[in-house]
């Protein structure tokens, strides 16, 4: 079947197996392998993208379920070749290690801030608990989604 | 536009105090770098190695026996043939020629049972997981779909599960053909007679501590790529591994392939916890069947099967029994430990209760210490190194047992172990094991630790809990841990019977343009290798931080390595780049001198500039050396052109890192739900490269042992089903089952390297279990709690609260 939708704002036609899953659609179908695939049972987020502005984990969405959606992934977050704040918050707060679970955590929390532009330490962790990283214990992570919240915090009172 | 603000402020207004305001030693040591590897794992331009895709590229995949123990009376892959996209099929039959028997690198008695361990099993299947066959298809999909074509027709044998029953008589055995179910029996003893020190002993305390078993789960999935020309009988393997460079000798050994023509690269790989420390049924198959074909396969595990077929960790029983005088004084230690194997061997699967064999007297002195472990096979998947590798484990029972002969002798915890821990004074010290621990200061860890905690107030708090019946109860748990790490000096790991050795290799490249290639065995999987190694050229050279660059995870362009694991890639292969640096500065220099026409010993090297003493205008910088041995057209006599350096650097001693940890828990006594209410760690790894990357380790490994403590257990029904077999049933930590961390550093420099380092990526781990299981035992004290399996469930908790303590 063909599946027509727009990803990272580029609209894009594909021949595809009704079955596939939008997380292989995207990375072996597209070539955009910064979506990861880490678990069977929508446990790990490592999938995790947006489909019309919201997080969804592309692993429990078919490819033919995003017809005529808007999707984004970690490769349409960068604009002009500058970092998203989130994105800048990890590096600066060292909210990764291996990075495998970075894209989806990132995805996760750009659409934390973009409902809620000054969360808690708490509202962060609620937010990113339906995925997993194996190494940073979070805590950086939350240090790092609140760096990008306090740099936009000031980006709009200067 | 909007100012830009200055982004290392913000971070360290947000970023904990003690990480990033570290004192720093001048140049680049200490400093907390961003990290070089970020920028593309930000961005996804990361290459994993599922994410290759070559001309050809044809997709395996494993089916798995659904039995733990069964006869294979047949394997019918014609129906997978004539699946669509199918290309070939093959049972253990069709490749027991080629696929040889799976290597375990450390036969640690000279009687060990070995049994062959065949990629894809040929007449027996022995664990839930045990390849049986593989498909090979145009995609993933398709291979997948034609697993389920393949008929296989097994006569279902007896299963053993537990270790006790393993070693009884008359029980299945899971290797018939061996004879009993006992890998081996390693015996070791340190000091004194132990039994004729316990006769003089006024108190002797016993318990059983079990060690669950636990899957590492690693992010990132294992995955291989192998690409061939077979036509020159030559192959490149990518995979998702952390020891690149021992893949590629026991591939070779393995399939009988020279190891010449077999290029192994580790390209971007997205965690290990020793997970990725093996090597696997499917890379050897993968590399058999691509050479079969003459096309490129890869392999991808889904995480239930990677729960399966991924080594497990952990998995041991422990007999505990610690004796002292009346007045705290230890005396000696008795373990007897069964370690569960599993099915196979798996590269080091019997060497990891052994590494923790030298661990159980931690930092304490005592006169008699006796060890003996006993290694069981089961029917289940091969264990073997999961972070920490037996040093957990040996950590989790001392620091448990003193907690119990404290409670015994009615003393407080930390004043019975400050009673008997070495004294900084006292380092050098060799242990009762015949370790020598190089340096260490557990009053420095312990005082600032206690500080940060608010010990008084916690402990009045408890009490007025304790007095009022409080449901909720506050406990605090004690862990002052040492490890042993940098692996390792090789003439030991040669008496421990180790196949290989414990040495990293280095190589320094001074570029024409003055930018540095430093090559490094050791191999990242996550941890910012490259930002502190980096750090360490930077400094020794002189040359900014930006102008060096790491090539690591390639046997052809980083053709020496003992790889990443065992907390050694900073001691063993940060010291051998340290090494390698030293080099190029002294050949720098005879260039240096020559071009400033001064003599060698006249010249002197300061943050990259070579001066002539006495002269300060006669100076010349390492990047003009560098291209002026490039150009070669003025060198000193009988000189080569060009500046490279190589250091094979093979330790001398372990490093002992060490801290303080201290956890209070509110446990819900009606509930059983167990809460961490502080979390304080104040770690001692030596000299520090990267604060930001020392805190990021330690973090990570809290994390992992607090799971040990409280949620993960890899838990088999009776027929030897994994039940915890998928991420909905095994119960990895999320954001909002954790703390946040207080973390503090103290800094006793380790004397056995000139850097000073003592390694961090397994302290966290190794330290944090007893800390928190100490803590849940204190809160449950009044209800005559002594002991708890773990994880401490609810459900555990509960029961032990109703019934009084008997577990």
């Amino acid at each position: 079947m063909q599946v027509s939708m727009t990803v990272n704002g580029a609209p894009v036609t594909e021949e595809i197996e009704g079955r596939m899953l939008l997380v292989h659609f995207l990375r072996d179908q597209l070539r955009l392998t910064g979506t990861h695939w880490g678990c069977d049972t929508s446990n790990c987020g490592t999938c995790v993208v947006w489909m019309d502005g919201e997080p969804v984990k592309s692993c429990t969405v078919l490819a033919a379920m995003a017809g005529g959606r808007e999707v984004r992934t970690v490769e349409g977050l960068e604009q002009d070749g500058v970092l998203d704040p989130v994105q800048q918050g990890f590096m600066e707060c060292h909210g990764l290690q291996c990075g495998f679970c970075t894209p989806g955590m990132i995805m996760t929390a750009r659409a934390l801030l973009d409902r809620n532009p000054d969360p808690s330490d708490g509202e962060i962790r609620e937010a990113i608990s339906g995925q997993i990283c194996r190494c940073t214990g979070y805590t950086t992570i939350v240090r790092s989604v609140k760096w990008a919240a306090a740099y936009e915090a000031a980006q709009v009172t200067s | 536009m909007t100012e830009q603000l200055d982004a290392g402020m913000v971070a360290e207004q947000i970023a904990d105090a003690d990480a990033l305001s570290s004192p720093r030693r001048g140049g680049e040591l200490g400093r907390g770098r961003r990290r070089k590897e970020d920028a593309k794992l930000l961005t996804g331009q990361t290459n994993w190695t599922d994410n290759i895709v070559l001309p050809g590229l044809l997709h395996m995949s494993v089916l798995r026996s659904p039995m733990a123990h069964a006869k294979i009376l047949s394997v019918d892959v014609s129906g997978a043939l004539e699946m669509p996209g199918v290309i070939a099929a093959y049972s253990g039959a069709d490749l027991a020629e080629v696929q040889g028997s799976l290597p375990c690198a450390w036969p640690v008695t000279p009687d060990m049972v070995h049994p062959d361990h065949h990629p894809l099993a040929v007449d027996e299947v022995r664990y839930v997981g045990d390849g049986v066959a593989v498909v090979v298809a145009r995609d993933r999909y398709a291979s997948a779909d034609a697993l389920e074509a393949i008929v296989v027709e097994y006569d279902e044998l007896p299963v053993v599960l537990d270790m006790e029953s393993a070693i009884s008589d008359g029980t299945p055995l899971v290797h018939e053909d061996k004879g009993t179910n006992t890998c081996f029996v390693w015996p070791f003893a340190g000091g004194e007679d132990y039994d004729a020190t316990k006769a003089k002993a006024d108190v002797v305390v016993k318990r059983r501590f079990r060690q669950q078993r636990l899957l590492p789960a690693a992010m990132e999935p294992r995955a291989v790529v192998v690409a061939p020309i077979a036509a020159a009988d030559d192959y490149t393997v990518y995979s998702a591994t952390q020891i690149p460079h021992i893949l590629r000798v026991m591939l070779a050994l393995v399939t009988g392939i020279p190891e010449h023509r077999i290029r192994v690269i580790a390209p971007d790989v997205g965690g290990g916890f020793g997970s990725k420390l093996n090597v696997y049924a499917e890379e050897v198959l993968a590399l058999v069947v691509a050479k079969k074909l003459g096309r490129p396969v890869k392999w991808t595990e889904s995480r239930s099967e990677g729960f399966q077929a991924t080594i497990h960790g952990r998995d041991q029983i422990q007999d505990v029994e610690i004796c002292a005088t009346q007045d705290g004084k230890v005396l000696g230690l008795k373990v007897d430990l069964l370690a569960d194997m599993g099915a196979y061997l798996q590269l080091v699967t019997p060497g990891v209760p052994i590494l923790g064999a030298f661990m159980f007297p931690a930092i304490y002195k005592m006169d008699a210490y006796s060890f003996t472990c006993t290694g069981v096979f089961t029917n289940k998947t091969p264990t073997d190194a999961y972070r920490g590798a037996g040093r957990p484990e040996a950590t989790y029972a001392i620091e448990r047992i003193m907690d119990e002969l404290a409670h015994e002798l009615g003393r407080d915890p930390m004043d019975l172990r400050r009673q008997n821990w070495i004294k900084h004074e006292e380092f050098p010290f060799e242990t009762v094991c015949g370790l020598t621990y190089d340096s260490g200061n557990y009053e420095a860890a312990t005082e600032k630790a206690e500080a940060m905690f608010g010990m008084a107030a916690l402990r009045a708090e408890q009490k007025a809990r304790r007095e009022s019946r409080d449901p909720i109860q506050l406990g605090i748990g004690i862990s002052t841990f040492t490890e042993m790490c940098g692996l390792a000096p090789s003439r030991v790991l040669g008496s421990l019977s180790y196949g290989a050795g414990g040495w990293e290799a280095a190589q320094i490249r001074m570029l024409p343009t003055g930018k540095v290639e430093v090559v490094s065995g050791a191999t990242p999987h996550g941890q910012g290798h490259h930002t502190s190694w980096s750090q360490i050229v930077a400094d020794a050279l002189g040359v900014p931080f930006e102008d060096v660059e790491c090539v690591t995870g390639d046997t052809d362009s980083s053709p020496k390595g003992m790889d990443t694991y065992g907390s050694r890639s900073l001691v063993v292969g940060g010291v051998a780049i340290h090494r390698a640096a030293a080099k190029v500065i002294e050949k720098a220099r005879r260039v240096a001198a020559h071009l400033l026409e001064a003599a060698e010993g006249d010249v002197e090297f300061r943050s990259g500039t070579f001066s002539v003493k006495g002269s300060p205008e006669a100076k010349t910088t390492i990047q003009e050396v560098a291209l002026a041995t490039f150009a070669a057209h003025n060198l000193p006599e009988g000189m080569e052109p060009t500046i490279d350096a190589d250091c094979v650097y093979d330790p001398e001693n372990f490093s002992f890192p060490h801290g303080t940890h201290l956890c209070a828990v509110e446990v819900d006594t009606e509930t059983g739900f167990t809460k961490i209410r502080k979390y304080v760690c104040v770690d001692d790894v030596g000299k520090v490269v990267n604060p930001v990357i020392v805190e990021g380790q330690v973090h990570g490994g809290l994390t992992q042992g607090i799971a040990q403590a409280l949620y993960e257990e890899a838990i088999h029904d009776a027929a030897g089903n994994l039940v915890t077999g998928t991420m909905a049933d095994y119960l990895l930590p999320t954001a909002a089952d954790l703390p946040h961390f207080d973390t503090g550093r103290t800094e006793t420099a380790s004397t056995t390297n000139p850097l000073g380092v003592k390694g961090v990526g397994e302290a966290g781990t190794i330290a944090s279990t007893p800390a928190v299981i100490n803590a849940v035992v204190d809160a449950l004290r009044p209800f005559g709690v002594n002991n708890i399996d773990m994880p401490a469930t609810p459900e555990r908790v509960w029961r032990l609260v109703q019934s009084g303590g008997s577990r």
